[in-house]
């Protein structure tokens, strides 16, 4: 039994990373329609920024907001000058040009701080927490951010003038436009927000991971598999999703024998078959109503 | 009365299919005016094209000022609400979400909850259904959603395209008693889209009939409406 509530806790604390990564995908989802494959090298480069304030002696907590409005801006940026001139054009072409951001934000990620493994502050300390040796005190904090920003994209989504735009431009273009809501502004700002979530997953990240270009590769799998899991639609599901992953993997691997360590990412990989063909919404995601 | 919106040698496209050959219609402000036509006459495209949805060259004015090239966003700065075809209902939010959309644009935030309420005056099954999500009202409460959630913004103009679609005639009598009512309280001018000439030409005090991208036949909606050859030659009814 405490076997079972140790792994149980330390699949949370897993959980918590996937979960962040699981929202910017989700967020930038709710924007596009598409999966953005890039998303995590997108928040690797975001820490990458983070590292070099900090090597240039800006205070740690300087560089979390300072990050933050980069990333913001950088994402704005990204969409403008990439994603918005390929317009309308078929979902193939949207997915090249993620996997060409994908290997140019790898590529200048390694050539300007190279490929050596780096470590990464964390502003909440390595102690255990509250006495357990299985969640540090890094972990708990990570797990709370999570559940903060969570919280605040829902106020932003439900209560404010700019999150219901943004949901009615997601929903439907046309009508959204034709309330005299900026469609085009709108995506812009879902890239923004994604990006600035996934600079502050980056940095929660990376003090567990530590800080390479390579950092991303199987948190993005994990990521996604959250979101799918949780329902790509909302939210609150991609979060959970993300501690259900973590604590999922955690368990296959203690009591399946075989599994173990190294088999732990192909089964992200079939929870993701898994959930598409029996639960396509996700398990959060919601089912709408539709008249026909 | 003056002219509100003035149409003129408008041609409109889909690729290469020309759709509108030099239309001209004029609406003046502060009257109902319906455009009637059959199915792929070229109304829907008319309205569309006010609203830049479609691509056009001639001229759109209103009030004197050129809507032509105007991104779609723009067209409520005008004044000017659309309610599209299929009703553009945002079917995954609440009828209330739906109704803030509608005034999304103003500044004066503090006179939209009052404005909702009057909206639930207007039409009390809103009100009932304030927290549904709109794409499980009936297809009569969905055309009332969108008309109110276009009155929402204060508009000047009006453009409805065919609201009488898909509902029942009790709904539709309804419904065109309230447009008279909007036109005639809020002062709202009024451009209704038709496939319902009948009905249209109650409401309207200035018909224009199209045919194949062209008006074929303006006037006075009473005497359209009074003469049979027109109504059995283009209205078929």
């Amino acid at each position: 039994m405490e076997l079972f509530v140790n792994q149980v806790l330390a699949g949370i604390s897993t959980g918590a990373i996937y979960a962040c990564m699981a929202l910017a995908v989700v967020m930038i989802y709710q924007a596009i329609d598409h999966l953005n494959f890039a998303q995590g090298e997108m928040a690797m480069f975001s820490t990458f920024i983070a590292y070099q304030l900090m090597q240039w002696g800006v205070p740690y907590w300087w560089t979390f907001p300072l990050t933050l409005i980069i990333s913001f801006a950088g994402g704005i940026a990204i969409e403008r000058a990439l994603f918005k001139p390929l317009g309308n054009a078929p979902v193939l072409v949207h997915v090249a040009g993620f996997i060409a951001l994908f290997a140019i934000l790898n590529s200048v990620a390694g050539l300007t701080w190279d490929w050596t493994i780096k470590q990464f502050p964390t502003p909440f300390g390595n102690a255990p927490f509250l006495g357990s040796q299985l969640i540090s005190t890094h972990q708990a904090g990570m797990i709370g951010i999570t559940f903060i920003l969570l919280i605040l994209l829902f106020v932003f989504f439900r209560f404010t003038r700019v999150g219901l735009a943004m949901r009615a431009a997601a929903a439907l273009p046309e009508s959204a436009k034709l309330v005299g809501i900026n469609v085009s502004w709108m995506i812009a700002l879902g890239w923004g927000m994604a990006s600035g979530i996934g600079a502050i997953a980056g940095i929660l990240i990376a003090p567990v991971v530590f800080l390479e270009p390579n950092m991303m590769g199987g948190v993005l799998v994990y990521g996604f598999a959250s979101a799918v899991l949780g329902g790509l639609t909302s939210p609150f599901g991609a979060v959970m999703g993300g501690f259900l992953v973590g604590v999922f993997e955690n368990l296959v691997g203690t009591y399946i024998p075989g599994v173990g360590n190294e088999l732990k990412l192909p089964i992200a990989l079939a929870l993701i078959v898994t959930v598409l063909v029996l639960k396509p919404g996700g398990l959060f995601g919601r089912a709408y109503v539709q008249r026909v | 009365m003056s002219t509100m919106l003035a149409i003129k040698e408008l041609r409109s496209y889909y690729g290469q299919v020309q759709a509108l050959h030099g239309l001209e219609l004029s609406i003046r402000e502060g009257a109902v005016t319906t455009l009637l036509g059959a199915n792929g006459a070229g109304k829907t495209t008319t309205i569309r094209a006010v609203c830049n949805m479609v691509r056009s060259t001639g001229s759109i004015e209103f009030e004197g000022k050129s809507l032509m090239g105007r991104p779609t966003e723009s067209i409520v700065q005008y004044g000017i609400a659309h309610v599209p075809q299929g009703r553009g209902t945002f079917t995954t939010m609440t009828v209330e979400e739906n109704l803030q959309l509608g005034a999304i644009t103003r500044k004066d935030i503090k006179a939209i909850g009052a404005d909702i309420e009057k909206m639930y005056a207007y039409f009390p099954v809103l009100k009932q259904r304030h927290t549904q999500q709109a794409g499980t009202l009936s297809g009569g409460e969905q055309q009332m959603l969108a008309v109110a959630r276009a009155l929402m913004l204060r508009p000047r103009l009006m453009l409805l395209d065919e609201p009488s679609f898909g509902l029942a005639p009790l709904v539709v009598r309804d419904l065109f008693g309230i447009l008279r009512k909007i036109n005639q309280e809020d002062k709202v001018t009024i451009l209704v889209v038709e496939q319902n000439a009948q009905l249209a030409l109650e409401l309207a005090e200035t018909a224009f009939v199209i045919e194949t991208g062209r008006i074929v036949m303006s006037g006075d909606a009473k005497e359209i409406a009074n003469n049979e050859d027109i109504r059995k030659s283009y209205l078929g009814y």
